[in-house]
């Protein structure tokens, strides 16, 4: 089988750059550690307001971990609880997050905040809030008629 | 090549069970195609559904039918077709296995509809369990996808009877294609065909309880990203076989474009995780090993853009081109068989560098469930693969009726791809700018609450109605062109443009006919992806979901 010497030039350039390109996301995963959202925890989907921390959804200060505050939600159809929060400027934050019916999405519009909510599965996301201001989350999975109605916001505040 | 088997014209009866594929095909486009529009004019916050139908239903209805049926039903046509004409009419066994699948895939179809119709399925077509449809919506789309079996084992079968009437002899070059296509979608489907039969059904019914979720889903994803490859491939074919014929040029190498192919069978199925990038329970090493093997297929993707602009450069320095782009004014520019792909192929290139982005790992935190996907695939499907199959059907549909493609007909298919690209540019683009702001997918009008983020999403939902109305001129276009070519363009004959290549002399290597060997590998590396993180959500699973009917 006969390949054009230009092809050859292009294949071998191509496939440099694709192997560039994949070193570079291995790095940050495995190196910088940002792997995309993967808690492997589970929990029981019709005892979520009895579990911990699910038994209390908002923002808890946190002593000796890595983080400052975990703020957790539950979301069902076609709310997430809480409602609303106010997070301090500059805290270090684990979101912690599950569903108690539905697939459903968690999305901090505008920020790299997106993770899946799925039945039985507790999903986080650390993050710092380094920027004031409010952001609407959305659920980004389609969870029934009202899914469109379904929001929540994380108030940045100094 | 010389190809003794091949038909100057596909027979007749073949002709009859290609388009009867075909007038399912365009009439899912035309049902599509409205709840397409539907959905942009609502998402505008200027328009209202009328008779309490749901936005969710029409938008199960616009998945369903452009998504499963438009696609299936025309590539099983077209490649019932093609391997028809070049390997020969088929025999009465096949051809009856063929209309077989055929109406096994149209009462799936069917049942499906009715249940849509009914408000009994508004889960849209990637299911969404724990959302619980009718189990008849279930069954309907496990019969489209048997139907697509049975159909796929006409082509294989008359595969077969070639390499044994043939022996040491590589098999036409648009079979193999068809064969390479139908192997993978068997394989594919085999996922999505599992969840379906062995946990939504029983469950839909009342058999079990609860639902085991991560396994559906990653059941679901092992077939949900193969599915676009099913869909990229049959317009590979036209690309890599039919457009050199069409412009009067050579297929530039007849071995690489199989290569490319079983690059294409090896590299479309281990990949399903990157569809689940944020989705707890599976662990990030294994989602990242699906990373690198998705992007294999690159490899592939390269070699036919090299190819097809070597075909078209070539032609153009034949014809007396100089210059570096010269060559570009030689190109057919008045030829829709030509003209309509060639824009297709111009969106892959902002609909491949979209999809790089998604499929990077944390990348796709940005992206994920946004509307950018959205206009993602509206221009990798939507654009690049509907066109070809439109610019397709502008010879193939004129051959198979024993009609021609008139000169007004031939203008009209290029004013409708030019329609279509710039309703694609307002609405994709548009998607693609929201999405990057946080705008959701798969979501009717909402303000949330006045949010201000919010507030900046929707001029660009107005333009994605722009958008999305001009698309919608166009598809009124394209079913009239259907219809003439169907039923009133004149008698007359129209060619089925299959290309030769530049190198006559040389034969394709018969290892890539040594299915033992492509398959096996395919196995191996769809266990080695899968193997383990599939044992790890079967062991670690948490108590299944009950059903939910939320619509």
């Amino acid at each position: 089988m006969h390949m054009h010497k230009f092809e050859k030039a292009w294949l071998i350039f191509g496939i440099g750059s694709l192997l560039v390109f994949l070193t570079v996301l291995g790095v940050s995963a495995f190196y910088l550690g940002n792997q995309p959202p993967s808690c492997l925890a589970t929990i029981d989907p019709e005892k979520v307001d009895k579990t911990a921390p699910f038994n209390e959804p908002g923002l808890k200060k946190v002593e000796g971990k890595d983080w400052d505050y975990e703020l957790v939600f539950v979301a069902s159809a076609f709310s997430y609880s809480p409602a609303s929060v106010e997070v301090p400027y500059g805290a270090k934050v684990k979101i912690i997050a599950t569903t108690k019916d539905v697939v459903h999405g968690f999305e901090v519009a505008g920020s790299n905040i997106n993770m899946m909510l799925e039945p039985g599965y507790i999903s986080e996301h650390i993050t710092t809030f380094d920027k004031a201001g409010e952001y609407l989350i959305v659920c980004n999975e389609y969870c029934g008629v009202g899914h469109h109605m379904m929001s929540s916001k994380i108030e940045v505040v100094k | 090549m010389f190809n003794p088997t091949a038909n100057f014209k596909v027979d007749r009866r073949d002709g009859k069970l290609a388009m009867a594929h075909f007038y399912v095909a365009f009439t899912a486009l035309a049902i599509g195609g409205l709840a397409g529009l539907l959905q942009t004019l609502v998402r505008s916050g200027k328009f209202e559904l009328p008779a309490g139908i749901g936005y969710y239903q029409i938008l199960t209805v616009h998945g369903v039918v452009l998504g499963l049926v438009l696609t299936t039903f025309f590539i099983m046509g077209f490649q019932l077709a093609a391997t028809s004409k070049t390997s020969g009419t088929l025999t009465n066994k096949q051809r009856v296995t063929g209309w077989i699948g055929f109406w096994l895939m149209t009462a799936g179809t069917l049942l499906a509809a009715v249940m849509i119709l009914l408000n009994e399925a508004t889960v849209l077509y990637t299911f969404y369990a724990p959302l619980q449809a009718h189990a008849l919506y279930y069954i309907g789309l496990t019969l489209v996808i048997v139907g697509s079996w049975v159909d796929g084992a006409a082509i294989i079968m008359k595969y077969a009877e070639w390499r044994r009437k043939n022996p040491g002899q590589p098999s036409p070059l648009l079979t193999f294609m068809s064969l390479v296509n139908t192997m993978m979608w068997i394989v594919a489907t085999i996922g999505v065909a599992s969840t379906v039969l062995f946990q939504l059904l029983p469950w839909s019914l009342g058999l079990v309880e609860t639902v085991n979720i991560g396994v559906s889903r990653t059941l679901f994803w092992y077939f949900g990203h193969p599915l676009v490859y099913f869909w990229l491939l049959p317009a590979y074919m036209a690309w890599y076989v039919v457009i050199p014929k069409v412009i009067g040029g050579k297929i530039f190498s007849d071995s690489l474009a199989r290569m490319s192919f079983i690059l294409f069978l090896l590299f479309s199925i281990p990949v399903g995780f990157h569809h689940q990038l944020m989705e707890p329970g599976i662990d990030p090493a294994w989602k990242f090993l699906q990373v690198i093997l998705t992007f294999l297929v690159v490899i592939p993707s390269l070699m036919t853009a090299f190819s097809l602009f070597a075909t078209f450069e070539s032609f153009g320095r034949a014809k007396g081109a100089s210059g570096l782009f010269g060559w570009m004014k030689k190109l057919p520019w008045g030829d829709a068989r030509f003209v309509v792909p060639f824009i297709g192929m111009v969106a892959f290139i902002p609909a491949g560098a979209g999809g790089i982005i998604n499929a990077s790992h944390q990348m796709n935190q940005v992206v994920h469930n946004t509307i950018w996907v959205t206009g993602h695939f509206h221009l990798t499907v939507a654009t690049s693969v509907v066109l070809t199959f439109f610019g397709v059907s502008y010879w193939l549909i004129p051959h198979l009726t024993g009609r021609r493609l008139t000169k007004a007909m031939n203008k009209l298919g290029i004013i409708q791809a030019v329609i279509w690209a710039i309703g694609m540019t307002f609405m994709s683009g548009a998607m693609h700018a929201a999405g990057l702001l946080g705008a959701p997918r798969r979501s009717s009008y909402s303000e949330y609450g006045g949010a201000a983020q919010a507030a900046e999403w929707i001029p660009y939902q107005v333009a994605q109605a722009i958008g999305g109305s001009i698309l919608f001129l166009g598809i009124i276009l394209m079913l009239y062109i259907f219809i003439n070519l169907a039923f009133f363009a004149p008698k007359g004959e129209q060619e089925f443009p299959v290309g030769e290549a530049a190198e006559e002399t040389e034969k394709a290597p018969m290892v890539f006919e040594n299915w033992k060997l492509w398959l096996g590998i395919t196995f191996v590396l769809i266990l080695f992806a899968y193997t383990i993180p599939f044992i790890d959500l079967i062991q670690n699973a948490p108590p299944g979901a009950k059903g939910y009917k939320l619509w």
